[in-house]
């Protein structure tokens, strides 16, 4: 799980209450801190191969900012991250960021035990486990789909 | 036979095929071998440098002013970061990005947090194999950073060349803690936080029990006590002249290649053992374990014949006569 607070947005109480609840959930979270650019967020989502990237956004930056994450991430040929946004985040925008590919856009108030179903629930499945069945294809092993994504990210 | 392609992708610079090996180790997963076979043979160029001290002590800050001097000198930098996992929940919060914010953007720079996963044997096969990757992957200076607590910071670290102890200034209880072990891992004392006063103190203190080391004296490298500033990054190109000094002396004196001997040795010893395990766990079965177990509770038997009628099971020939 990346954890990222993406902008000039100095509001991270949402953003550490949802990593220690995604911690004590049983899952691995890298927090990034506040203040991060697209590129970043996208670079250390490379890294550290995560299986969802999770940006919490209160400024209202954010039909600024997520266009610019989903593109860097089909420029790098991932595809196969959950992403998903919470924060404040108006009705009326909600429409555009999930037209963007962005999921499960959860605002103030939100349960976390709704927001832990809904991670588990949708990341990639063969992720979601510790067995990464499509590396394990017989003959072909170690090749897959990745391959042909997957332009050698500078 | 022909690397596979993640492989390949990996040698060519692609940092997802890199991510995603380092994801299979891990994982422990069974692809891991046979690519971290092929890896092995690209190796062997990286400086591999292990950080270790107190939590709080400044070790990701100073990995991150570490980084940025060894770019100015035109190295490619690999860094492993280690934090813990909950024991309650297995989850872990990775926080060491954090501070190392300002090498972002940088493609000769690699940066993977691991969780430490409890396994504290596990935690050292996983950072020497990621280690393999990196080195593999080409970059000049490798840093792991550690948690800094007990058995196995001192197994990691013994995956690397040079290994910095990383103190603060009036932190008494940390001199007590390396004169208990810490001491013979250093290759480099760092004080840091050497803004804060009494840096001058703990370096006395340090070079005092530094002295008191009679099994030191015998050996070629006088181990330097730096002070920095990771905050403000003063002290960092000393400790990157010292860096260079090391790997330097352990070419030198030959022991580059000894402690390469031992590390293969360990990690030859640490799979076969492994092997070892994942035979008698295919071999015999829960109930047969419980039913020797139980037969040894009940002195029908003792620990060695069950142990032997397992290694005869197993096909162990030294064994049969034990039975
Ligand atoms: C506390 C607070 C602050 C604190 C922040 C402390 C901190 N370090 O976090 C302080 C006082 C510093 C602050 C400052 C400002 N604030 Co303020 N602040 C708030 C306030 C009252 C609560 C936010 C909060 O912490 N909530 C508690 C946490 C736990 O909830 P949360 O972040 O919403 O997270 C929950 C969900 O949203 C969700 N979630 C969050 N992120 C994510 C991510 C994913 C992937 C998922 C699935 C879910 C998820 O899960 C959480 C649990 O349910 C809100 C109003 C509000 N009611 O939201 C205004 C608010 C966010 N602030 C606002 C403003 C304008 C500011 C300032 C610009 C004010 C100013 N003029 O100086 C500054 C800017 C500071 C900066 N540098 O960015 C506005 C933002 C308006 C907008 N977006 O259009 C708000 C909405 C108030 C308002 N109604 O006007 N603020
Ligand atoms: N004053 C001062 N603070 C420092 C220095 N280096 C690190 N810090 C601070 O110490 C805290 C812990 O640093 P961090 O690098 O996360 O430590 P780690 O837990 O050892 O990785 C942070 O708040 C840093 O900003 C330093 O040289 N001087
Ligand atoms: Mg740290």
């Amino acid at each position: 799980m990346l954890v990222a607070k993406p902008g000039l947005d100095g509001h991270d109480r949402g953003a550490k209450v949802l990593a220690r609840a995604l911690r004590d959930a049983g899952m691995e979270v890298i927090y990034t801190g506040i203040r991060q650019t697209p590129q970043m967020i996208v670079e250390a989502a490379i890294q550290e191969d995560v299986d969802a990237i999770l940006m919490s956004i209160l400024s209202g930056a954010h039909m600024a900012i997520f266009p610019k994450v989903m593109e860097l991430l089909r420029q790098n040929g991932v595809d196969d991250v959950l992403v998903m946004a919470g924060g404040i985040l108006p009705d009326e925008d909600i429409p555009a960021i999930e037209q963007m590919g962005i999921k499960g856009n959860f605002g103030p108030g939100t349960p976390m035990a709704t927001i832990i179903e809904y991670v588990r629930a949708n990341i990639a499945p063969e992720r979601l486990t510790q067995d990464l069945a499509p590396l394990r294809s017989g003959g072909a092993a170690f090749d897959t789909q990745e391959s042909q994504q997957s332009q050698a990210a500078q | 036979m022909a690397n596979y392609p993640i492989v390949e992708r990996l040698l060519a610079g692609d940092r997802r095929a890199l991510a995603r090996i380092v994801t299979l180790i891990e994982n422990n997963a069974p692809e891991a071998r046979p690519i971290l076979a092929q890896l092995h043979t690209h190796g062997g160029h990286a400086h591999i440098v292990g950080l270790t001290g107190s939590p709080g002590a400044g070790k990701s800050t100073l990995v991150m002013q570490l980084a940025r001097e060894l770019r100015r000198r035109e190295q490619r930098i690999g860094i492993i970061a280690v934090d813990p996992s909950s024991p309650f929940s297995g989850g872990a919060i990775l926080g060491d990005r954090i501070r190392m914010q300002e090498l972002a953007g940088d493609p000769n720079v690699f940066i993977r947090s691991m969780a430490s996963r409890g396994s504290l044997g596990g935690l050292a096969t996983a950072t020497r194999d990621a280690v393999r990757a990196l080195d593999a992957a080409g970059f000049d200076t490798i840093l792991i950073e550690t948690v800094g607590a007990g058995q196995a910071e001192v197994e990691i670290v013994r995956a690397a060349q040079t290994v910095i102890v990383v103190t603060v200034p009036g932190m008494g209880d940390d001199i007590q803690a390396i004169k208990a072990g810490i001491l013979e891992i250093a290759d480099i004392f760092v004080v840091n936080k050497a803004d804060r006063p009494g840096a001058d103190q703990t370096a006395a203190e340090l070079r005092m029990l530094l002295s008191l080391d009679e099994q030191r004296k015998e050996r070629a490298w006088r181990v330097p006590i730096v002070k920095t500033s990771a905050a403000s990054g003063e002290g960092v190109p000393e400790l990157a002249d010292k860096l260079a000094a090391h790997l330097a002396s352990l070419r030198e004196t030959g022991q580059l290649g000894s402690r390469s001997g031992r590390q293969a040795r360990s990690e030859m010893l640490a799979l076969l053992h492994q092997a070892l395990l994942d035979k008698i766990a295919a071999t015999i079965s829960t109930e047969d374990w419980n039913r020797l177990i139980d037969e040894v509770v009940e002195r029908q038997t003792d620990p060695y014949s069950a142990a032997g009628e397992i290694a005869r099971r197993i096909g162990l020939a030294a064994a049969q006569e034990q039975d």
